[in-house]
């Protein structure tokens, strides 16, 4: 196969193989396959689930966890996990709240503020990661801890509960709620506008992955940190640049469901940090980075919108979700592992 | 930089130029180290080498395990100063502080395990650090259909067949791996090209490819440095050859002046290891009828 003097003969056959191996080798392509075998399966069952009632209510929960799962899908292409990611949208959140609930904050600036607390931890995370080169695995969980730990203290410390709200009363309310938090109509149904900055966040991560340099070098930096930094991409900066990416998106979502509720609880984004990395990998991020889609973390938090939604509206126990979960997360990470052997395979 | 501008139209196993002997006294080597030395805390890991590199020849840097070969070469790429004596570029010395001053003066090092990210395209994996983009303010992009077509182009003019530049470098032989990392480093301007003993993992096809490659390169004008530990590699494709041994310079010899036998017997242990395997293996297809 590597005889460089290959006849024309032998160049046809290869061409065929490389076609099927270019197919093979999309990494959104399981999560794409697997998306349609859940929506068979529910949309067979439920009249409800093919509604256009029913589609504008699974896409709701797909949409939040999208915009996340896109993220921390370019962060793990980078090579990189933030497991405080879940509870940075409480912490946004509740900033959010208390700034403009109690302080008199009009929301705009209020939500600038969460912006700006958001970005900063995410640097952190990230300089900890690139000047320490520890496993953002640690870094990431000690900084989940740490703001686990702020949510609830200032929270109680403040309002004696484990909740703020009253969020309606805030300057600007209505205007930000149109633009994050409000519905549209569309075929009969309302759908949530949050699924239109789902689609925009996918669409620009896309087009930055697969079109720019900084999208080279996020591949190269989780493909292999040292060739990339021997070949002079900027390493650090680009995955510190990962890292507030990731706190920029859950700041939007911390802000969408606040504006929503009208309320947060100090607990809130707790345990999703893993539902991210679980839609990132059935995407078909490879754990071990340099590898990836952002429209396959999409598709995965479709799945998960579908499987959410899907369950209930068959009136099965809720408990179920726990078990597809897990088994959606087995299949997909054993398909990753066959496509990245047969990516990396060596031909003599 | 004497006239290796046109290579010999076919024949490309023939040195070019004047090669180790008198008549290139004249010009400017590209890269000279005149009795460097290097120390790690106690040991010693190379004194007093000298050694020319001159644009158009191919200089083998020979020795087994633990030669030197190595730190020469992260001399010469710019990874660590020479504790004592002198290295000159263009006859100017030189002061490197990382790798990336030796790349900004054409120095391009290829190591062996360093060259590619497998699980990226062969075009991705070419512009990386480098890409070409177009678009201003927040549009800039990556040139992609540039890329694509320039790497295809690049890799023909050296005569690289690489099927598709689409597919992940992972996918490609060993040979064609060091092929792509060599073509790059012409592509980028080097003027000399360090290779870090890019044949020694592969068969005997797949280092012929790669030998041919370094031929091409030096056809270009390019100074080679070719670290290898196996004279059958380097004899047909060098110039001039640098033995190094345990640290120090066993003598460097112009093609004129060395056979191969008498470089093979030159290296040490090791290479009559070679020897003997070499000789064995000819045993077996049937002598002469």
């Amino acid at each position: 196969m590597t005889v460089k003097t290959a006849g024309p003969g032998a160049d046809e056959r290869l061409a065929s193989t490389g076609l099927a191996r270019r197919l093979l080798i999309r990494p959104e392509l399981g999560a794409v396959v697997g998306a349609v075998v859940v929506f068979a399966f529910f949309a067979g069952q439920s009249e409800t689930f093919r509604s256009v009632d029913g589609v504008a209510n699974w896409l709701d929960p797909a949409s939040t966890l999208g915009i996340m799962a896109v993220a921390i899908a370019l962060l793990m292409i980078g090579g990189e996990f933030d497991l405080s990611a879940g509870v940075l949208t409480g912490t946004t959140g509740l900033i959010t709240v208390i700034l403009a609930t109690r302080y008199g904050f009009s929301i705009w600036t209020a939500m600038l503020v969460a912006l700006a607390v958001a970005l900063l931890v995410g640097f952190l995370n990230g300089l900890i990661v690139v000047r320490t080169t520890l496993p953002s695995f640690i870094v990431t969980l000690g900084t989940f801890l740490m703001l686990q730990g702020i949510n609830l203290g200032v929270t109680k410390a403040l309002t004696g509960t484990v909740q703020v709200s009253g969020l309606r009363r805030a300057e600007g309310y209505e205007q930000a709620r149109a633009v994050l938090a409000g519905t549209f109509s569309l075929g009969g149904a309302d759908f949530r506008v949050a699924i239109l900055w789902w689609l925009g966040v996918t669409a620009l991560a896309t087009w930055v992955l697969m079109r720019t340099r900084p999208g080279n070098w996020i591949f190269a930096v989780g493909g292999d940190d040292r060739a990339a930094r021997a070949v002079g991409v900027p390493a650090e900066r680009t995955k510190i640049a990962l890292f507030m990416t990731t706190a920029g998106a859950a700041w939007l979502v911390g802000s969408i469901l606040a504006l929503r509720f009208t309320s947060v609880q100090a607990n809130a984004g707790l345990g999703q940090e893993f539902v991210y990395i679980i839609a990132a990998v059935i995407g078909g991020c490879l754990l071990t980075g340099g590898y990836g889609s952002a429209i396959g973390a999409a598709v995965g938090a479709l799945i998960f919108g579908m499987a959410d939604k899907g369950i209930v509206f068959l009136g099965w126990d809720a408990d179920w979700f726990r078990f597809f979960l897990g088994a959606m997360l087995l299949l997909a990470t054993l398909a990753n592992r066959l496509v990245r052997r047969y990516a990396e395979e060596v031909r003599h | 930089m004497t006239g290796t501008g046109e290579p010999p139209a076919g024949a490309d196993r023939t040195p070019s130029g004047a090669g180790a002997g008198p008549g290139a006294d004249g010009a400017v080597p590209l890269l000279e180290t005149r009795g460097c030395g290097k120390t790690f805390g106690g040991v010693i890991a190379l004194r007093d080498v000298s050694t020319r590199v001159r644009a158009g020849e191919v200089t083998c840097v020979l020795g087994d395990n633990g030669a030197g070969k190595s730190t020469l070469i992260k001399i010469l790429a710019g990874v660590h100063p020479p504790d004592s004596g002198e290295y000159l570029v263009d006859g100017a010395p030189a002061a490197f502080t990382s790798p990336r001053d030796a790349l900004d003066r054409g120095i391009a090092t290829v190591y062996q395990d360093l060259a590619m990210i497998p699980l990226m395209s062969v075009w991705r994996n070419f512009f990386l650090g480098s890409e070409p983009s177009r678009g201003w303010g927040p549009f800039r992009r990556f040139d992609v259909a540039e890329a694509r077509r320039t790497v295809r182009r690049e890799l023909r003019s050296m005569g690289i067949d690489i099927r598709d530049v689409d597919q992940p470098v992972g996918t490609l032989s060993g040979g064609e791996r060091q092929s792509v990392a060599i073509a790059r480093a012409v592509y980028f301007g080097a003027r000399v090209l360090i290779l870090d003993e890019p044949t020694s993992a592969l068969g005997v096809k797949q280092a012929g490819v790669v030998l041919r490659y370094i031929a091409q390169a030096r056809d270009r004008g390019l100074g080679v440095v070719f670290i290898t530990h196996n004279p059958h590699h380097a004899y047909p494709v060098g110039d001039r050859f640098l033995l190094l041994n345990r640290g120090g310079s066993m003598g460097e010899y112009g093609k004129a002046e060395v056979t191969r036998q008498e470089l093979i017997s030159l290296m040490a242990g090791g290479a009559e290891l070679e020897q003997l395997a070499h000789e064995l293996s000819r045993e077996e297809p049937p002598v002469k009828p």
